[in-house]
């Protein structure tokens, strides 16, 4: 019996990669793609697999360094997620005409709902507007096992093949069998070849030529042509090379397709009612489009979150999807709700409605985060402000009444510039405005934001909130560390020597969890953005590590022990509402506030936001 | 055998790990297995939900790129509401923000500090005892799994736990085995 292992849909895509003989991958870390990466990571230390690995500066870099390893011959990869596909777009519209040499997978992964992102976009449709293969898995087993493949059809045709999961294939596990990694290095042969490479206009008209052939050559590619999931079960003993008349059949592709198989299994219309799946959704196969609409009556297509495969099905009388509200035009397709399609689809009654869930907890920053206490100071400092924020684990500042506007990476600052420019040419210059952005959005495109900031002659404080990783991801490490991922020292970069070299004339660090000394940073940097002689743009770096980064590294034991409310306490709820620290539990107003042990990390910082002070250090400490 | 279970809780409580012991155990007895997990902003504090989804795998006749959906007999990474065998709760919240998805007749397993249902168990109190309150998902992991009700058994479970290799394995061993006690001095028969 073949060894099996339980892989997560990332580490199944890393095995794929691996097994495939990628030999360099760049990504950026982001929701649902982050484990990509790191489980390449982990598997390279293990198996000594020859693979250049990085966690890139930004989705741009990563794809244009992973790019140049497919010119010089070799397979290359590049793992985003579908936002970060938005930062890489101007080098991937320009790939799809230049085209590779060495495979080059571009592992995007979307997120209907959306779970964790800005937005529901559909990377297939990205695909056909930048004119790409794309593959569009239906779960743990199909995304790895089409790695091969997809380097396969990249090199046949020297073009960057897509590879699209969604959220539940990337956080999905499933069984399947273990197989060995190629280790055979591949040697880099980079020809020159300027036509193609450096193609100016007129060349790039022969290669927007070239790439719509391919293109009609790849949607007729044996390989990823759609496949009748149920052929056996629909057809019996039936077979030839006529294709088959049916009343009624479904198209689906990716996660939305696994939960349609299995509706139908359930239903009992297994054997019923035939089900497609399309591998490849762009370039969609012209004779199956073709065959199908001839052959079928009203056809179902299932898909997300984009009309992509529907609208390319050239008949509105035949087919039911979103651009005719068969199917919900936004939200994820929840197999529950791909059950009362396919049900209204086969003629069946609805299921019972059941009751909706419980709106549940919101999601809050951890008991003991440095960002909270930023924030407490910022409001402090800066009350009745314009909160300009950025993405990360900070964007959760929202319920702390500290974020305004969160917009994509980095335009925290360029946003808070608008505000400036907004107010200040109207004539209202005492409106407080304030950018605060992580560390590693910093780094990935909070610096030209800055650069612009002060070009413009800006005058507001950036609050860089620095925990020294990206946590919200998963700890992914900064241009900070002075380190590669394989060990290798390198000089760190420094968030004050950038925002140094920006031309920022104020700059300053501060642990936020020393309260007033941080407020006094903070009114610092107010000073200087109003002097009206030498002012100018402040950058406030308010450093404290994030404690579950420490966690991993150190456990939990290390903590300083929890603060003590005394009989002070009135229940005013003002620590509960503007400082929601999880370990702070509320008994109702004029009841005694309690601190949950468990949860506290013991950093003190409620000890002064108490506008009574009756949170006091316990007294083994103080004795 | 299949079974389709949800591990509801708060985030940091271990619901992930949970349920990897689950699926690993259903390994160990030549079951396939479909996992949905929660990650990213929801981790953090907020109510976290797995599924996973335990069944034999169907022979599939040949490769092809579709394969693995003819192959299973389940192949949606996700429970639907009302098709659930077995709620697992960590924490009491998971059955308001999660008790949507047990199927009518389904077995609820539930931490809470003051016992109710035949499920319910202090978790949290008998971990603290152990020396540790984070081991409460495994002490009403192995509550459950000693109930009769999981497609698995205690031992199963500890296998799966001997396998994982944790660097905590005596405690989780401990707490696994307290679980499972207080359920059979809850039902001796």
């Amino acid at each position: 019996m073949t060894e099996r292992k339980i892989l997560l849909g990332n580490e199944a895509i890393a095995h794929g990669l691996l097994e495939a003989g990628c030999t360099l991958a760049a990504s950026y870390p982001g929701t649902p793609a982050s484990e990509i990466m790191a489980a390449l990571m982990q598997l390279r230390r293990r198996h000594a697999v020859p693979c250049h690995l990085e966690w890139s500066i930004n989705e741009k870099v990563a794809v244009e360094t992973a790019l140049a390893n497919s010119y010089a011959g070799r397979r290359s990869a590049a793992a985003m997620k579908q936002v970060g596909l938005n930062v890489a777009a101007d080098p991937v519209m320009s790939a799809a005409y230049t085209g590779v040499k060495g495979g080059f997978v571009l592992i995007v992964a979307d997120d209907p709902g959306p779970h964790s992102s800005q937005t529901e976009q559909d990377t297939r449709q990205f695909a056909m507007f930048a004119k790409l293969p794309v593959l569009d898995p239906a779960d743990p087993v199909q995304a790895r096992e089409w790695i091969v493949h997809a380097y396969a059809l990249s090199e046949d045709y020297e073009i960057p093949v897509i590879l699209r999961p969604t959220t539940r294939v990337c956080h999905a596990r499933q069984d399947m069998p273990v197989r060995a990694f190629q280790t055979a290095p591949s040697q880099p042969v980079f020809e020159k070849d300027p036509a193609r490479w450096a193609a100016t206009p007129k060349f790039r008209y022969l290669l927007h030529k070239k790439l719509n052939e391919k293109l009609d050559q790849i949607a007729q590619d044996p390989r990823w042509q759609p496949e009748l999931l149920n052929r056996t079960e629909t057809l019996g003993g039936q077979s030839g090379s006529v294709e088959p008349t049916f009343d009624k059949a479904i198209v689906a592709s990716g996660a939305a397709c696994a939960h349609a198989v299995e509706v139908l299994r359930d239903l009992d219309l297994w054997h019923r009612i035939p089900i497609y799946q399309v591998p490849m959704p762009f370039p969609l196969s012209e004779s199956f489009s073709v065959e199908l609409l001839e052959n079928c009556q009203n056809i179902l297509v299932l898909e997300e979150t984009q009309p992509v495969i529907e609208g390319q099905l050239r008949d509105r009388g035949k087919v039911r999807g979103r651009l005719n509200g068969f199917v919900p035009r936004e939200g994820e397709l929840l197999p529950e709700i791909v059950e009362q399609i396919v049900r209204r689809f086969a003629g069946l009654p609805p299921s019972e409605q059941n009751v909706s869930p419980a709106a549940g907890r919101r999601p809050t920053l951890c008991a003991g985060c440095g960002h909270r206490a930023a924030f407490f100071a910022m409001r402090k400092v800066f009350p009745k402000g314009i909160y300009a924020s950025d993405i990360g684990c900070y964007t959760l500042g929202l319920n702390l009444g500290a974020v305004d506007t969160v917009l994509c990476m980095g335009a925290s600052i360029s946003q808070a510039a608008g505000f400036f420019h907004a107010y200040r040419d109207s004539g209202h210059n005492t409106r407080p405005i304030v950018a605060t952005i992580g560390d590693s959005t910093f780094y990935h495109a909070g610096i030209p934001a800055l650069i612009n900031a002060v070009a413009q002659g800006c005058r507001f404080p950036v609050i860089v909130l620095d925990n020294g990783t990206t946590a919200m991801t998963g700890h992914q490490p900064t241009p900070a560390a002075g380190m590669t991922a394989d060990g290798q020292r390198v000089p760190p970069v420094t968030i004050e020597a950038l925002a140094a070299a920006c031309g920022v004339g104020h700059v300053s660090v501060g642990d936020p969890y020393d309260v007033p000394g941080f407020i006094q940073l903070l009114k610092a940097a107010k000073d200087h953005c109003r002097d009206a002689e030498n002012g100018g743009m402040a950058v406030v770096i308010a450093r404290r590590p994030c404690l579950m980064e420490r966690a991993r590294h150190e456990g939990r034991k290390s903590r300083a022990p929890a603060p003590v409310v005394t009989e002070k306490c009135e229940g005013c709820g003002f620590c509960i509402k503007s400082f929601e620290c999880p370990a702070l539990i509320f008994h109702g107003e004029k009841e005694a506030v309690s601190i949950d042990e468990n949860l506290c990390a013991g950093c003190g910082v409620c000890l002064h936001v108490c506008p009574h002070q009756a949170i006091e250090r316990p007294s083994s400490r103080t004795a | 055998m299949q079974q389709q279970i949800a591990v509801s809780g708060l985030g940091g409580q271990g619901v992930l790990y949970v349920t990897k012991l689950l699926a690993e155990a259903a390994l160990q007895k030549d079951l396939s297995v479909l996992v949905s997990e929660t990650h990213g902003m929801a981790q953090r504090g907020g109510n976290v939900i797995s599924h996973l989804k335990v069944f034999p795998r169907i022979h599939a006749p040949c490769a092809s790129q579709g394969a693995s959906l003819r192959s299973r007999f389940l192949t949606s990474p996700l429970i639907r509401p009302g098709r659930a065998d077995v709620l697992l709760a960590l924490h009491e919240e998971g059955l308001a923000a999660h008790g949507y998805l047990l199927k009518p007749g389904g077995a609820v397993f539930c931490n809470r500090s003051d016992p109710q249902g035949v499920g319910d168990l202090d978790a949290v109190s008998i971990a603290k005892d152990l020396g540790d309150a984070v081991a409460a998902n495994l002490v009403l992991l192995g509550h459950a799994a000693a109930s009769g009700i999981l497609f698995c058994t205690v031992d199963d479970v500890k296998e799966a736990l001997r396998q994982s290799a944790g660097t905590r394995l005596e405690l989780s061993m401990k707490a696994l085995e307290a679980g499972a006690c207080a359920a059979r001095r809850r039902e001796p028969n």
